[in-house]
């Protein structure tokens, strides 16, 4: 006799689906969404600090003047204008490009989506910073590749330990497609590659001819100085570059883009058209009106202004609240701040604990697909206020403070095994 | 009969994700079956209670899974401001959802449940959790299982097969709560079954039987549709059959509740039913048992809700 699976196709699925699994964590996550919560783990802008009443006026003329164009299909390259426009918005980071370049996507994530399908065969190997960004290694995982996790220091993705991997890589008869590196105000990392790491880094890249996928979401949102300079200006046909408006504008219009070589763009704009045959026409048009009636740049010193505050709030805090044994980065730019616990410490078991305790954060395993990152989490400011963040360092301390006192009790203050399996966190808190 | 009905779900428990969806669930199954009936949707926050009042719903359905909305604190609320609701009492609720209260009270009542031991964290810290972890394996003997003595959805548990495995086990349990229940592990089939209240009395519902994969019916093996292999009717004979429902109902009668509640239990070789917990509010979720249950023995979610909110309003 045969029982029930609750599932008929569930012999029909595709090998990549494994691992597509309910989570408890991700169940905890619908519990942060309750204001109750202070939640320091969802990376969403803060865009209440946009000026709504303009928006609201740009998009009623733009529907008024241009409606039957901008709710049509458009083109699956993305708006002409647009991508003039997106050379202006990438010169701040010293990206030199033509319009014919640039493929507009549905966020960057897309863009992400494109590459890895346009390069990587199931089994490929793409090699990311130890921890990286959650949503690109779900991407990774659901092409088959195989991610090879590298080493970071306080400057980003360590370029010996990059090379040593790729060796490693190599020797063992794989083959190494793409290095993916967000080098700029690292999420979850916090911390940014400087300029001669960034040499390093494409020198290794060139020397052994392997692509480099640059992620650079935040590169606008630096609290000191200019712009980080992309790698992409230094390299026009070995580096894909990635930008979004998700950050500097407004995520919920999911537009960001990608700039590559030719022969690669050609791919991506195929590719595109056949996962969603154009991005928003409507979306784009947004951002193309936003760009040329609004005064972007300054709003961008708002968002800068406003995370440098909650960044400053949340480091006091920590500086003040956190255990001893606790450490982390201080980000420079960006929504984020890698926390490292003391010793034997589980962030992913500590959870639950924490969101008793009406705070939340990511646990470090969603940023790895090897099971590391048990002993960190990340810490998101942008989204509550001063005062909320505080309040959420407190009540996280607490709970470090009691976690500590449970490791004690148990002695489990040792080293932690790896994690089994990966966590996807929803888009909110990616 | 026009009646309105909020279904009550969400909160602010590790489960309000799988408390959602059940809510939602039998909403529908509710605005399906009974036309007449208004149904509201509610979320637990703030500004509950005055949305009762000026609403004055005929009857409120807690589907709220965890603290809160089984720990007999939200019943004990919706009494004092007068309104009806489906599902246990606060007291009633307050003793099922308080896994070794429950056990002393069902084995009074002459039921077979697994030897535990229940300890606050505090215990270990003062006596030294080495010293107590031995002596409570040398008692119980392995393999065991750790769960927090409140909770549900398996949330915080794990089987112990030897003393290394022990101190990770505590520390998973008590992330959920300040006691953690260690409790012999009994080998044999896991069944569950459900049981609600009729104008005639309790009847229990078809038993389900779990296979969960690797044997242990966790979060993960819960909610993803495909992972476990239900059997329902439970693959055991007759006589076996009706054993086991007897200790569902008589867990029903014997914590006091009414309405609708579900039993889980293991049966071993010789036949013996070890009766586990009871839940004051089943999951209605699309891979939960309650819902199976109903399904096959011919009543549909809806119509079963609905037959209890009559059955509420008019104070039984």
């Amino acid at each position: 006799m045969t029982g029930t699976r609750l599932d008929p196709w569930v012999d029909s699925y595709a090998a990549r689906t494994q691992g597509m699994t309910a989570s408890e964590i991700r169940a905890l996550f619908a519990v942060a969404s309750r204001p109750e919560v202070v939640s320091l783990a969802g990376g969403m802008p803060f865009v209440q600090a946009l000026p709504m009443e303009q928006i609201a006026a740009t998009v009623s003329r733009l529907l008024t003047e241009r409606g039957a164009t901008a709710l049509q299909y458009g083109s699956g390259q993305g708006d002409v204008v647009l991508r003039e426009q997106i050379l202006q918005v990438m010169a701040d980071v010293k990206v030199n490009a033509h319009p014919d370049d640039i493929v507009v996507t549905t966020g960057s994530q897309m863009a992400l989506d494109l590459v890895t399908r346009v390069f990587c065969d199931p089994g490929d190997v793409v090699l990311v910073e130890a921890p990286s960004y959650v949503g690109a290694l779900g991407v990774f995982r659901a092409y088959q590749a195989d991610v090879v996790h590298v080493a970071m220091d306080d400057q980003g993705l360590n370029p010996v330990a990059l090379a040593e991997a790729i060796a490693a890589v190599r020797s063992s008869g794989r083959t190494p497609k793409m290095i993916y590196t967000i080098p700029s105000f690292h999420n979850p990392a916090g911390v940014t590659q400087g300029p001669e790491r960034r040499t390093e880094i494409l020198t290794i890249a060139q020397r052994e001819g392997i692509l480099l996928l640059e992620d650079d979401p935040y590169g606008l949102l630096g609290f000191d100085g200019q712009p980080p300079r992309a790698i992409r200006a230094d390299d026009d046909q070995g580096v894909i570059y990635l930008g979004s408006f998700s950050k500097t504008i407004a995520s919920g219009l999911r537009v960001g883009w990608a700039v590559a070589p030719h022969g690669v763009r050609e791919k991506l704009v195929l590719a595109a058209e056949s996962a969603v045959l154009c991005p928003s026409n409507f979306a784009q048009m947004t951002v193309s009106d936003y760009l040329a009636t609004q005064p972007w740049r300054e709003q961008i010193k708002v968002f800068r202004e406003l995370y440098r505050d909650r960044r400053d709030a949340l480091l006091g805090a920590m500086d003040q609240l956190m255990p001893a044994g606790t450490t982390w980065t201080v980000p420079a730019g960006g929504f984020y701040s890698w926390i490292t616990l003391p010793q034997g410490l589980d962030s992913k078991a500590m959870l639950p604990r924490a969101i008793a305790a009406l705070v939340a954060y990511v646990p470090g395993t969603g940023f790895f697909v090897d099971g590391q990152g048990r002993q960190q989490l990340r810490l998101s400011y942008c989204y509550p206020d001063t005062d909320r963040i505080r309040e959420g360092v407190r009540r996280l301390a607490a709970v470090i403070e009691s976690e500590l006192d449970l490791a004690h009790t148990f002695g489990t203050t040792h080293a932690l095994a790896d994690s089994i399996g990966q966590v996807n966190p929803a888009p909110d808190i990616a | 009969m026009s009646l309105s009905v909020v279904v009550l779900a969400g909160g602010l428990s590790a489960e309000r994700d799988v408390s959602l969806r059940s809510g939602r669930r039998v909403a529908e199954a509710l605005r399906a079956v009974a036309p007449d009936f208004e149904v509201i949707e509610s979320d637990l926050d703030g500004r509950l209670l005055q949305q009762f009042a000026d609403q004055a719903p005929d009857c409120v359905i807690p589907l709220l899974h965890g603290a809160a909305g089984e720990d007999g604190a939200l019943r004990d609320v919706l009494d004092c401001a007068g309104i009806t609701f489906v599902g246990a009492s606060g007291e009633a609720a307050r003793l099922a959802f308080d896994k070794p209260v429950a056990k002393t009270l069902v084995a009074s009542a002459g039921i077979a449940t697994p030897a535990s031991v229940a300890l606050p964290h505090s215990m270990f810290r003062e006596l030294g959790a080495a010293a107590v972890l031995d002596v409570i394996a040398e008692h119980l003997g392995f393999p065991l299982i750790v769960k927090p003595t409140k909770g549900g959805s398996a949330l915080g548990a794990s089987i112990v097969h030897n003393a290394e495995e022990f101190p990770a086990a505590m520390v998973g349990a008590f992330a959920y709560c300040d006691v953690a229940l260690m409790e012999r592990a009994v080998i044999g089939t896991e069944v569950s079954i459900s049981v609600i209240d009729t104008v005639d009395g309790p009847i229990a519902l078809p038993s389900v039987q779990i296979n969960a994969p690797g044997g242990m019916y966790d979060y993960n093996a819960r909610y993803t549709a495909g992972t476990t292999e239900f059997f329902v009717p439970a693959r055991i004979d007759t006589d076996l059959s009706e054993a086991a429902s007897a200790v569902a109902i008589t867990a029903h009668v014997s914590l006091g509740l009414r309405h609708w509640s579900r039993t889980d239990m293991i049966i071993d070789a010789d036949g013996v039913c070890w009766f586990l917990e009871t839940n004051v509010a089943p999951g209605m979720t699309e891979t939960s048992l309650f819902p199976q249950s109903l399904a096959a023995s011919g009543f549909s979610l809806g119509e079963v809700a609905a037959d209890l909110v009559r059955l509420a309003v008019s104070g039984r």
